[in-house]
């Protein structure tokens, strides 16, 4: 047993956290920083400097456009990459659909969306939950019918995370309504021209759009965008969200959001001191970095053991990471809270935007904690609420 | 990075859990309690002869050579055991003060004797005013002649009713709390002016409060430089809270083990009580901090042995953090998992937990070790 990176792991760590800091744009980087969200145009451009390094969708096979990287390496990319702070690449095509395709996918289907999905030429969205369908995804209703090579698909996706900016569609569909419900699912890719689609924003509480709900109105859809077999739909899901829940710790995420905290807390005054100087201050920030190394700990050991395990097949002990990474995620937004203290109250929605010419209320970096500090209560209830997350290892690892 | 056991570890690994398997069942622990040292001499012996208190010793000195891992391999077992030989007290304290502060005739004069089970020793560190500051040493120790006589009063010194050696810490120069003017000492058990109180502790093992009143030692009883304990005190103490993390999530897999257990077995309201979610969830708790522990545990069983003290520290404090606030989740739920047959002390649960609640006290318990975390700036710095 040996803990610490190889000397060609640590090697590989320099190179890549070296290119990103070379090769990111400054203003994507700062308004990172700023606590902004980041555009669709920034992300596109990120994506494609990281296809020409042919790194985008390193953990894809490689005759696909993948790096045959060990798990570590892929790690430590992406450890990196949050820590950079780089954009993420869009997790709906290079985690979720993207996967899906090339496991389940004919020739066909591989050759026509993986390459666009590795550039961001086609922006893709996910189609899983329904308004009576959350926790218990499997009793969707959103119906596809078949009528010669098309089907006819009629229903109600929700919480469908920016598909604004969204080319496709993944979505399960309910094509055999007389089965067990799991057993009557397809994975179907829909394109978001096809006429009878409808878009509505939802607003979430942060003041943000990140969220929408999805209309089908008799939206036809070729047959050949059918991925597998129909009626195998949920396997193909629940595959997706396996590989989901590997990406889903953050730890890269809640490391450099912690550097932040430390950095602004020396910057603030509390009762003539600074507030990094506090020592109950610096206690609660050391007891989230305890959690977040165990997490990380945890989160090697899961990938170590992934180079062992049947392909295709998830390490239970990943709902792991999901609980406590979505809990220290929401542990550092917490953090930032304490540090902004009363200037986190205007409310700027503008400040989201780069650029902006009027002077801000307060620091400048003020404006978006609170929004950032309610946004992330959803860490604990997408992909899978926590409490779901506790009903599979209490299932699948406890035989409970 | 790898996270797999050796060959030679996974053999040391069954044959220690192989030989508790047999012989230290939860019944067996209650007769060995039950005699003259509160711990069973056959035991003892029987770890002596798998080598496992010839473990961290280096070859040369006699010992087998085993590294953090192997130690937190055979304290993970102890723990899930449950045993109450002074392993601990005498294999990595007062051991870990000889292998990194022992002379060659310390070391070859002593070592042997450890190794073969012959010789139990305790290290006598702590003071009652010092709480969990080992460097807080008012004991003294003033030349006399080519040696020293020592006075003070030394707190729960493990084990230290029963060690026929002890290893004592005393100022020869400074302030109570200086850091410097710590010196160790090797001390007969029996040696004159030597009062021990011993007592069993809440966990059923044992501990004695130790006076020293003009304790005459040689000069060769002085172990490593005079005034200069203190980095070996912190460094045998970092590698203590390591292998206390270790019996820790060995203690807290037996305790996940034998909740699952009652929970699959306890049959209520026409249904074995597991079928229930709000307890399902519980135990889903215990066993996120079962593995946050373990991962914990690996980490500061990686650093604890590294030569960066700052390093090293943090990640120790950092694991007994971890290990301290697991210990109150755990012991909490598994006690209230298995309702009122777990406040029985004929059953084995609460004695995990009172286990595992000493543990979190031994060498600094978890508000102790964030402070040190705290002060010491954290893991996540612009640096690292």
């Amino acid at each position: 047993m040996d803990l610490r990176f190889t000397e060609d792991e640590l090697a590989f760590r320099d190179e890549v956290r070296t290119f990103f800091r070379e090769a990111l744009p400054a203003s994507i980087r700062e308004n990172i920083v700023a606590g902004r969200h980041t555009t669709k145009e920034e992300l596109v451009t990120w994506t494609r400097i990281l296809h020409d390094k042919g790194w985008a969708v390193p953990h894809w096979p490689v005759e696909h456009g993948g790096t045959g990287w060990s798990p570590v390496k892929q790690y430590i990319y992406l450890e990196e990459m949050s820590q950079t702070p780089a954009p993420a690449p869009l997790a709906f095509g290079v985690n979720m659909v993207g996967p899906v395709i090339y496991t389940f996918g004919n020739e066909a289907q591989k050759s026509r969306f993986l390459p666009r999905i590795a550039t961001l030429e086609d922006w893709w969205c996910q189609g899983f939950s329904e308004p009576g369908s959350g926790s218990d995804l499997a009793s969707l209703k959103t119906r596809a019918v078949r009528d010669g090579d098309e089907y006819v698909v009629n229903g109600q996706k929700t919480w469908t995370t920016l598909a604004q900016y969204a080319d496709w569609i993944f979505c399960l569909v309910r094509t055999d309504p007389d089965a067990r419900k799991q057993s009557g699912i397809s994975f179907l890719l829909i394109d978001m021209k096809t006429p009878g689609i409808t878009v509505r924003p939802i607003q979430t509480i942060d003041g943000g759009v990140e969220v929408n709900e999805v209309f089908f109105d008799d939206v036809r859809v070729p047959v050949e965008n059918l991925v597998g077999e129909e009626n195998k739909g949920w396997n193909y899901a629940k595959f997706l969200l396996g590989n989901e829940r590997v990406n889903i710790a953050r730890v890269g995420v809640s490391k450099e959001r912690i550097r932040r905290i430390k950095e602004l807390a020396a910057h603030q005054r509390v009762g003539g001191e600074r507030m990094i100087d506090q020592p109950e201050f610096r206690e609660k920030v050391a007891a989230v970095e305890v959690r977040l190394k165990a997490l990380e700990m945890t989160q090697l050991r899961v990938l170590a053991g992934e180079a062992k395990r049947e392909k295709g097949t998830q390490d239970p002990a990943s709902s792991i990471l999901k609980i406590k990474g979505s809990e220290i995620q929401q542990a550092t937004t917490e953090l930032l809270m304490d540090v902004v203290g009363p200037y986190a109250m205007p409310y700027i929605p503008e400040d989201d935007i780069d650029g902006r010419n009027e002077p801000s209320i307060g620091p400048d970096w003020a404006s978006t904690i609170a929004p950032a500090y309610f946004n992330t209560r959803k860490v604990s209830i997408y992909g899978g609420s926590n409490e779901i997350q506790k009903n599979i290892i209490a299932k699948a690892i406890l035989g409970l | 990075m790898d996270f797999d056991l050796s060959e030679e570890q996974g053999m040391l690994k069954d044959s220690v859990e192989r030989l508790l398997k047999d012989q230290y069942g939860f019944e067996a622990r209650g007769k060995y309690r039950a005699g003259d040292t509160g711990f069973s001499e056959k035991m003892w012996n029987q770890y002596a002869e798998l080598g496992l208190l010839a473990l961290p010793f280096a070859e040369e000195d006699g010992g087998i050579g085993g590294g953090a891992t192997e130690t937190m391999i055979v304290m993970e077992a102890f723990g899930k055991a449950l045993i109450l030989e002074p392993y601990f007290a005498s294999v990595i304290l007062a051991g870990g003060v000889l292998r990194h502060a022992g002379n060659s005739e310390q070391k070859s004069t002593l070592i042997p004797g450890i190794a073969d089970g012959s010789l139990r020793m305790a290290f006598a560190c702590a003071e009652p005013q010092g709480r969990y500051d080992l460097f807080d040493v008012e004991t003294t120790a003033k030349k006399n002649g080519d040696g020293w006589v020592i006075d003070g009063k030394k707190a729960l010194v493990l084990h230290g009713d029963s060690a026929g050696k002890l290893i004592v810490s005393a100022r020869t120069s400074g302030g109570s709390r200086d850091e410097d003017g710590i010196s160790l000492f090797l001390v007969d058990g029996n040696a004159e002016g030597v009062s021990r109180h011993g007592y069993p502790t809440q966990d059923g093992l044992r501990a004695a409060e130790i006076t020293l009143q003009s304790v005459k030692v040689g000069a060769d009883a002085l172990i490593g430089s005079e005034g200069g304990a203190w980095p070996v005190i912190s460094r045998v103490s970092d590698e203590a809270v390591a292998a206390l993390c270790a019996e820790a999530v060995g203690c807290f897999e037996k305790m996940h083990e034998l909740t699952l257990d009652y929970l699959k077995t306890r049959s209520q309201f026409g249904t074995t009580i597991g079928s229930f979610q709000a307890l399902q969830h519980r135990a889903v708790d215990m066993f996120v901090e079962l593995e946050q522990s373990r991962s914990m545990t690996m980490y500061a069983s990686m650093l604890a042995t590294g030569d960066d003290p700052v390093e090293r520290a943090r990640a120790v404090s950092a694991a007994k953090v971890q290990i301290g606030e697991s210990a109150k989740i755990i012991g909490r739920e598994a006690i209230q998992l298995h309702g009122g047959v777990g406040m029985t002390m004929e059953y084995a649960i609460g004695h995990y937990f009172k286990r595992t609640t000493m543990i979190d006290i031994l060498f600094g318990d978890a508000n102790h070790h964030l402070k040190r975390l705290a002060q010491m700036d954290g893991l996540i710095r612009e640096d690292a």
